[in-house]
């Protein structure tokens, strides 16, 4: 029985210690006990989880702490879809407050084949690098660059570059709006998910000057604003945007309707269906 | 040699000569994973003193006043000491410490919880930590000694995370060619670092 002596007092010190400190740590916990607001948990369960940043804070359950404090409307989430804010808003009582869905939209619809390359890159594949060095490699110093800032920075991978130009799924996007920041054209903006038709250029130059450079410009022929209700798009100098602000957003028949002649009017399934397939078409041709 | 020589040479021998992560190679993961940004590295330095210099002084309290006193087990007549438990000890009170100190901080003070924040439960299995504790054993220092000389480590364990999350910050600007970037630069950076601080050997 000697011999067994030694591990007998090694197993009685150690379960003496583990007790010991086991009790501590639980008296610690009681004795120690913070109370925290048991809506902060049950708001980051309702919220979506995906801990974007988007509405500008560290994560869900710290924008669930500041919905719950009353520093934020439930809305203030752009993940989350009508239902969940409604479940929110109701779990706490508040405001629903006024909400609008967004997604993102590259304006820009100038891929490789419809632009003209101007010099030859051969920098980091970046498009904040290649705007530093000589405005990047495409002919229009407003267009898509096309190296994946804006895809590598969206965490819901919404964002594929299609022949060398960045295209938004809108049935991928929430409209988080981080890939806005990254572009260092401020190509992409957040639009009302009821935006049916966009107008794929953000160039100011003039419309001769457009055209040099890229087969899908807006050359400001206004056919768009003729065919629409009033207000429902804006010129601005030599470029046409859809006003998003406008009371009633134009339908998707004014796509057929305007007969836009470079094709810069679309929308937005239209847009990464042409992108598709042209993408295919180079496919096949290689 | 005076007594406070002998703490003089402590001192310096565990910030600089013996350092713990360039030196000792001890607390690496820390090292590379939190040296990204200068603000974290901060706090994960503040973190690793707090709990560095509290586990030497709890842990050589257990060593010198249980482990190293012979204890008969009543009824077997056996006669032991147990300082071969120290590792698996050592890991136990460790973690229960950190855990404890979590606690304890998230009610006295918010404001220092959140600055320490995730750091605190990372420290837990940090490898700097263990190794002080069983340095100290090791190398049979008293109370005061384990504590001066934890608290020192860890200060030394804070200058080079500070040094190379500074390094890093430069590095983020810099051209590194395609195979060294990231990860290998890092280590280079750090390979570089350590042979630096060799520099300091022969000083006590």
């Amino acid at each position: 029985m000697e011999e067994y002596g030694i591990y007998i007092a090694a197993f009685a010190a150690m379960a003496i210690i583990g007790a010991v400190l086991g009790c501590i740590i639980g008296i610690a916990v009681k004795i120690f006990k913070v109370e925290v607001d048991p809506r902060i948990e049950l708001v980051t369960e309702l919220l979506p989880g995906a801990n974007c940043g988007g509405c500008g804070k560290a994560g869900c359950a710290d924008f669930a702490k500041s919905v719950v404090d009353g520093e934020n409307a439930p809305n203030k989430c752009p993940v989350a879809s009508q239902e969940q804010v409604a479940a929110i808003a109701q779990a706490l009582g508040v405001e629903l407050g006024e909400s609008m869905k967004k997604v993102a939209v590259v304006f820009c619809g100038g891929d490789k084949n419809q632009e003209k390359v101007q010099t030859l890159y051969n920098g980091v594949s970046d498009c904040i690098s290649a705007s530093l060095i000589a405005g990047g490699p495409k002919g229009c110093a407003y267009g898509c660059l096309g190296m994946s800032s804006c895809a590598r920075a969206c965490p819901f991978g919404a964002i594929e570059i299609i022949n060398g130009l960045a295209v938004v799924h809108p049935n991928l996007c929430v409209g988080c709006g981080k890939c806005v920041d990254t572009c260092p054209r401020d190509l992409i903006k957040l639009v009302p998910v009821d935006a049916k038709v966009h107008i794929y250029c953000s160039s100011p130059e003039k419309g001769a000057v457009k055209m040099k450079v890229c087969s899908v410009p807006c050359i400001a022929c206004r056919k768009c604003v003729k065919a629409a209700e009033e207000g429902q798009f804006d010129v601005k100098g030599f470029l046409v945007g859809v006003n998003y602000d406008a009371e009633k957003l134009p339908e998707a028949d004014i796509v057929e309707k305007a007969k836009c002649p470079t094709g810069c009017l679309l929308t937005a399934d239209k847009h990464v269906k042409i992108e598709e397939s042209e993408k295919k078409d180079k496919g096949e041709a290689a | 040699m005076g007594e406070a020589q002998q703490y003089l040479q402590l001192t310096i021998g565990a910030v600089l000569v013996y350092n713990f992560v360039l030196a000792r190679f001890l607390g690496i993961c820390p090292f590379l994973g939190v040296s990204k940004r200068l603000d974290t590295a901060l706090g994960m330095s503040g973190a690793v003193i707090f709990v560095m210099t509290l586990a030497s002084l709890i842990t050589s309290v257990i060593y010198n006043y249980m482990l190293k006193t012979a204890i008969t087990v009543p009824y077997l007549n056996v006669t032991t000491d147990l300082k071969f438990l120290k590792i698996v000890l050592f890991i136990v009170v460790i973690a229960a410490l950190v855990q404890l100190v979590e606690v304890v901080l998230q009610k006295v003070s918010p404001p220092l919880y959140s600055a320490l924040g995730i750091y605190l439960p990372l420290i837990t299995t940090n490898c700097a930590v263990m190794g002080v504790a069983t340095i100290n054993s090791k190398m049979n220092y008293n109370v005061l000694q384990s504590t001066v000389f934890g608290f020192f480590s860890a200060v030394g364990f804070a200058l080079a995370l500070v040094l190379f999350a500074s390094i890093r910050e430069r590095l983020e600007l810099a051209q590194v060619p395609r195979p060294f970037q990231g990860m290998s630069i890092a280590l280079i950076t750090a390979g570089i670092l350590a042979m630096a601080f060799i520099g300091f050997s022969g000083l006590c």
